[in-house]
């Protein structure tokens, strides 16, 4: 890696025109931080002390939609379906990613071919999966129901019912686990061939090589998949949206769907960005507490 | 070394026979691991297959118990009669339209701003790159109501600019992914061009962009699928007929005439193969590109 100029030194002209380029080249990106993210932050810490239907003038009510946030019952209902969406959903979603991986990283015929399969739903535009899921869900001529009643099962009414709608979206989700089987797959292959056939000679087991070396070799991976996964599985949207708009009474109610209707359809704008700003804090929190504790779990070459 | 010595071994005599029985447990083990792949396969294909079958039946058909997988008679005419009922040209001139946009720039910015954090030394640079790393790692939704308020006191509101102006600034994932593929570029060729006078710009232009060929197919494949995939975005921003996406204009459709399921499908089938067709051609840059961010952690 290219050392950063050491101090004291006074810098060349070849130097200085390389300082000036470093920072012209990286201003787009800058600019972007202060137009796309700092400001809107700042703005949108201002709009909590504000009403405002974007109709009328913004009015000023102090901490008024932070104890409205307190109040509200739908806060509550939307943080714990949020909750178990993500807490659920996304260690089974990586437990099949990394099933699907174990299985194509062995040296089988059509690896690629099963590869592509399990890839293209999560290429498949979010809007149309979700308008076709919400068919395959249907009751009376869905395919789930229709495969369930000809193994003789009764039909489950899915998206109706408000104890199963949730598990639905997270078998749903199930279906798009392609990038992070993709990235289970590439740890996979940088695992030293050497390490496992040691442990093979050494009498390991199939299980025990899994557990004690490609398991340990896999945690930055795995680390990775899983940060990613909860900052994306907070912030599901889409879905709910087309197919359920929040309901069977309230149970698919998720917070983005939450802040998106109360900006767009109610036009509260503050109260919107007071919400937006307990998700960001709740799923900032759980990313870091993550990283804290990532020390005890996850291993990197060369550090023990 | 101690590795390579031991897997020697059973090139001896003496333990040949286990190595047979060995053999014999792969190809069962790959026998099984088959039929569970294929079954596995067959279920994530189920959907997609479905949704195809769907878009060629008549309206009666579709409700029939069981499923027809293979209606008897294709009915191709519910294709046209999509593109009849629905300004489907018009959705889809505005999602390439979006789609180029949004992906040039990605790339550009990319490029730039890849360059100068993986290949020019500048004060400042690490605290750059790190700041880059968090906003990789912040929740979008918080920026969600104030963006929005920003855009309409540009005026922009009902037109693409929202959809993909933020682009040309830069997506941080794909800059770190650009710049993580050039890091690894070897800096002969540029020392030289630099010893010559060449400027940071015609080093970035003639030297590295050429070597960053992978980047740049997963950069633009990863911002084209963004893009084109998009539905908040649409759906906030835009609010004429005229304007729609193929993403907007398929939800708008299905809120209507939900109940052709067979028209619905159709519509389905033309969003989707886009994108399959895209993926079939550059299915290798994918990979890589996925395989490159994701083991940042390593």
């Amino acid at each position: 890696m290219a050392a950063v100029p050491k101090r004291g030194k006074r810098p060349s002209g070849v130097q200085l025109a390389e300082w000036r380029d470093g920072w012209l080249f990286a201003l787009p990106f800058l600019l972007g931080v202060l137009i796309f993210w700092l400001g809107p932050m700042l703005y949108s810490l201002f709009l909590i002390t504000q009403n405002w239907d974007m109709l009328s003038a913004p009015k000023f009510v102090g901490l008024g939609n932070i104890r409205r946030l307190l109040e509200d019952p739908l806060v509550e209902k939307t943080l714990s379906n949020t909750a178990y969406y993500t807490f659920i959903g996304v260690p089974l979603q990586l437990l099949v990613a990394l099933l699907l991986a174990l299985g194509l990283n062995q040296n089988i015929r059509g690896r690629s071919i099963y590869r592509t399969i399990f890839y293209l739903p999560a290429i498949t535009p979010a809007i149309a999966s979700a308008v076709v899921w919400n068919q395959i869900f249907n009751v009376d001529f869905g395919v789930l129901n229709n495969i369930l009643r000809s193994v003789g099962l009764p039909g489950v009414k899915w998206l109706f019912d408000p104890n199963i709608a949730k598990p639905a979206f997270i078998l749903m989700s199930l279906w798009a686990i392609g990038p992070q089987m993709v990235i289970f797959l590439a740890g996979l292959q940088n695992i030293p061939a050497e390490l496992l056939e040691a442990a093979e000679m050494d009498g390991a087991s199939a299980w025990q090589r899994f557990w004690a070396v490609s398991l340990p070799l896999l945690s930055p991976v795995l680390f990775f998949n899983l940060v990613i996964g909860i900052i994306g599985s907070f912030q599901v949207f889409t879905n709910a949206f087309v197919m359920t708009n929040g309901g069977p009474q309230n149970s698919t109610l998720f917070m983005v769907l939450y802040v998106y209707l109360n900006g767009f359809r109610y036009f509260r704008m503050g109260y919107a960005a007071t919400l937006a700003w307990l998700l960001f804090w709740i799923i900032m929190f759980f990313t870091f507490l993550q990283f804290r504790l990532s020390g005890r779990w996850v291993y990197y070459e060369g550090k023990l | 070394m101690t590795a390579t010595a031991k897997s020697s071994l059973p090139e001896t005599a003496a333990i040949k026979s286990p190595r047979l029985t060995r053999r014999a447990r792969t190809l069962l083990g790959h026998g099984a691991l088959h039929v569970l792949l294929i079954i596995w396969g067959i279920t994530f294909l189920i959907p997609l297959l479905w949704v195809l079958t769907t878009s060629l039946k008549t309206p009666g058909q579709v409700f029939i118990v069981p499923v027809q997988w293979i209606p008897k008679t294709p009915r191709w005419s519910n294709y046209r009669e999509i593109f009849e009922i629905l300004p489907l040209t018009s959705f889809i001139r505005n999602s390439l339209f979006v789609t180029a946009m949004g992906t040039l720039g990605s790339v550009f910015s990319s490029l730039l701003v890849g360059y100068s954090l993986a290949r020019l030394r500048w004060p400042g640079r690490d605290a750059v790159f790190t700041l880059l790393v968090a906003t990789m790692m912040l929740p979008g939704i918080v920026t969600l109501i104030p963006t929005f308020i920003l855009f309409k006191y540009l005026g922009w509101l009902d037109t693409f600019l929202p959809l993909f102006v933020p682009s040309w600034f830069g997506v941080p994932f794909y800059i770190f992914l650009m710049r993580q593929f050039m890091i690894g570029l070897p800096y002969e060729l540029e020392e030289a061009a630099r010893i010559d006078g060449a400027s940071s710009l015609r080093i970035l232009a003639q030297i590295i962009v050429p070597l960053s060929g992978p980047a740049i197919a997963a950069v633009a494949i990863f911002a084209t699928l963004a893009h084109y995939n998009d539905f908040m975005g649409p759906l906030i921003y835009l609010s004429t007929n005229d304007k729609f996406t193929l993403a907007l204009g398929l939800f708008w459709y299905q809120g209507r005439y939900g109940n052709f399921w067979h028209l619905v499908m159709a519509a389905s089938t033309v969003a989707i193969t886009p994108v399959l067709i895209l993926f079939f051609i550059a299915q290798r840059h994918f990979v890589r590109g996925i395989a490159l961010t994701g083991l940042a952690g390593r």
